[in-house]
């Protein structure tokens, strides 16, 4: 696909990078200062018929209008909050993403927050690095992770995965979902209020769209309550973030678990003083396996659009 | 030149039972002596519900004349020859760990004494644990939060990729009550599940090897979980985390003597091995200040079996261990000896 000009939104992964810069004709967004941006687009645009983007940087509307020749977006992440997908639609732009195979990492990164969270795990290893122990004495007891009810806030694929695994440690499964499906050991529960009441732990693992913006707010946030802990491996704006700070401040909110924020890469400090809370760098899918299969996805939705075969893993 | 006296006797110890007089028309509360120092609750539980009697001081060096048959004990307190010497009435000890490494167990069973021990009630605890601490070093995760709270996310960019956990070929070393719910936990995350024991568990489906040099040459992961004795001191050597390889990652959730810990520090500085999630050491607290820096190792200070649920689980089994043996009923978790 030498002939095909990729516009690369974002240094998302050295291993994608250097193949599109081999095997087409690549555009890095990103060496162009901000406000040079536009002019770039405009001076490479007859040239620019895919547009490979991530959670940081997508295809919004000004961005897809920008380029008239634009064919394909080939996101590299599952979620396509980022992406102008009614847009893509309306100029007849195909659109890909990265299921399944992030899949089994960002499941394992919601139940290690969970774990986390509750047994304060980052907490007592920096008890042990400061010299803590040899001078203050033991750790104090934690919360026992096994058995806790665990509530899922979407069940689809990374729900689901969450929700297998949780079982494993013996936890009763609830969930919310737009509608019911078909798994009779998992409790549904009609609206997000009602699982929040009923559950522990609350995993936010939903797509982001404009309904689920803010999906957990204040009133979410006060039914999970102060034994309860929130762990978002979903996006960041699901969750109204000042009130998420405020509850934890309070103490109206037991705890939480972050690989998200409304504005990353900036975490709002009020976070790291709190010993219930553990924030990560979104890194639910940050494993070199992952990676490489999901820019194997992307590299392989391209070649099969220049080559007219089915895409792998199409949106639109 | 004065002659040197002979050291005085140590006075003969006190109980402090005084306080808690039994109620006036409940029968004599039955009898149990705790022979190590007790947790507040602990000792309000039991004081509620028997006669108990703490001699002091601790740990006990001279005989006590008490009749009681029934005794609490915590590690370290060893519970050996000498001290069923000094509490020759002894006929049950009721400890409060599931490691059995203070007993002399040939020894209570040469004297008829029963032991119960803590049974399952850390188990699903000890192995929630485990696999926060190899999902941990395998993906840096701590590591990354260090990263982000450094303020190093806006700074840097993203924090360098982990390796997934699905499809890691994990070698467990003991595969009694904490082991086996790793293992099963552990499959449901797509790892590949061997082990090593004492003997070959036929009713498990998992592969067996006989040795931990050869688990560790066919695992991607060895997670500890087998109990602390003179044959499993040093049971992962310098051989066997070579064998692990530079890949190799070692969870450690059970005791540190099983651990050569000088060389497993070499081990990790030198990249013989990619990390370590440890519970527990050679010389808690002491913990070796070369790990305090890497952000290979993920540490704890021996606490992975405690949690509020699971210490008030262990309150109820003490109490229901000291009760069974009171009414003559078969103890709840007794330890075959």
């Amino acid at each position: 696909m030498e002939s095909l000009g990729v516009l690369m939104t974002f240094p998302m992964n050295h291993y994608l990078e250097e193949e599109l810069e081999r095997r087409c004709k690549l555009f890095r967004l990103w060496e162009a200062p901000p406000e040079r941006r536009a002019e770039f687009l405009r001076s490479n645009a007859p040239s620019i018929r895919a547009l490979v983007g991530n959670a940081n940087v997508g295809a919004d509307a000004d961005t897809i209008d920008a380029l008239p020749k634009l064919e394909i977006v080939a996101s590299f992440s599952v979620g396509l909050d980022k992406v102008d997908v009614a847009r893509c639609r309306e100029r007849g732009i195909r659109v890909t993403n990265t299921p399944d195979v992030l899949t089994d990492d960002v499941a394992d990164l919601a139940i290690w927050l969970a774990i986390a969270v509750l047994r304060r795990l980052c907490e007592a290893d920096r008890y042990v690095r400061s010299g803590a122990w040899t001078t203050m004495g033991d750790f104090k007891l934690t919360n026992k992770f096994s058995g806790k009810r665990v509530g899922i806030l979407g069940l689809g694929r990374i729900g689901l995965a969450i929700a297998k695994r949780a079982e494993a440690f013996d936890c009763p499964i609830s969930y919310y979902s737009r509608s019911e499906k078909p798994y009779p050991n998992y409790k549904y529960y009609p609206s997000v209020i009602d699982l929040a009441s009923h559950c522990d732990v609350l995993v936010v693992a939903c797509p982001l769209t404009e309904e689920t913006h803010h999906i957990i707010n204040r009133q979410v946030i006060d039914a999970l309550g102060p034994n309860g802990v929130l762990i978002n491996i979903g996006r960041g704006p699901h969750v109204d973030e000042s009130e998420l700070i405020a509850a934890l401040l309070e103490g109206r909110l037991g705890g939480a678990g972050l690989d998200v924020f409304e504005k990353e890469p900036y975490v709002p400090e009020e976070l790291f003083s709190l010993e219930n809370v553990v924030v990560v760098p979104h890194v639910a899918s940050a494993t070199w396996e992952t990676r490489k299969a999901m820019a194997d996805l992307v590299l392989g939705n391209l070649e099969a659009h220049v080559t007219n075969k089915p895409l792998l893993t199409p949106i639109v | 030149m004065e002659s040197e006296s002979e050291p005085s006797p140590p006075p003969p110890p006190s109980f402090s039972d005084a306080d808690d007089p039994p109620p006036s028309h409940s029968p004599e509360l039955p009898e149990v002596i705790a022979l190590s120092p007790l947790l507040p609750a602990f000792d309000a539980a039991l004081s509620a519900r028997f006669r108990l009697l703490k001699p002091s001081p601790l740990p006990l060096s001279s005989p006590i004349s008490s009749a009681a048959s029934a005794a609490l004990v915590r590690a370290p307190t060893r519970v050996d020859a000498a001290l069923l010497d000094l509490v020759p009435s002894l006929r049950l000890v009721v400890t409060t760990s599931a490691g059995l490494d203070h007993f002399d167990l040939p020894e209570c069973a040469r004297r008829g004494v029963a032991v119960a021990s803590a049974g399952h009630v850390f188990s699903p605890d000890v192995a929630d644990y485990a696999v926060a601490l190899l999902l941990d070093v395998l993906r840096r995760i701590s590591a990354s939060g260090r990263y982000l709270r450094r303020g190093e996310w806006p700074l840097r960019g993203d924090y360098p990729l982990g390796s997934k956990l699905g499809g890691k070929r994990v070698g467990i070393v003991g595969l009694g009550s904490i082991g086996s719910l790793i293992a099963k936990r552990l499959e449901v995350f797509g790892c590949i599940i061997s082990y090593n024991s004492r003997k070959a568990k036929p009713s498990v489906s998992y592969k067996f090897f006989p040795t931990v040099y050869d688990l560790a040459t066919e695992c991607d992961v060895l997670i500890l979980s087998c109990a602390f004795t003179n044959e499993t001191r040093h049971i992962v050597n310098k051989d066997v985390m070579h064998a692990l390889g530079k890949d190799g990652v070692i969870i450690n959730i059970a005791r540190g003597g099983l651990i050569d810990e000088e060389e497993l520090v070499k081990c990790l500085m030198q990249g013989e091995i990619k990390g370590a999630g440890l519970d527990v050491f050679e010389n808690e607290p002491s913990v070796p200040n070369k790990l305090f820096t890497m952000d290979n190792v993920v540490l704890s200070p021996h606490l992975a079996a405690f949690t509020t649920e699971s210490s008030s689980d262990l309150l109820e089994l003490i109490i229901a261990n000291f009760e069974a043996f009171f009414s003559n009923k078969p103890l709840i978790t007794p330890v075959s000896m």
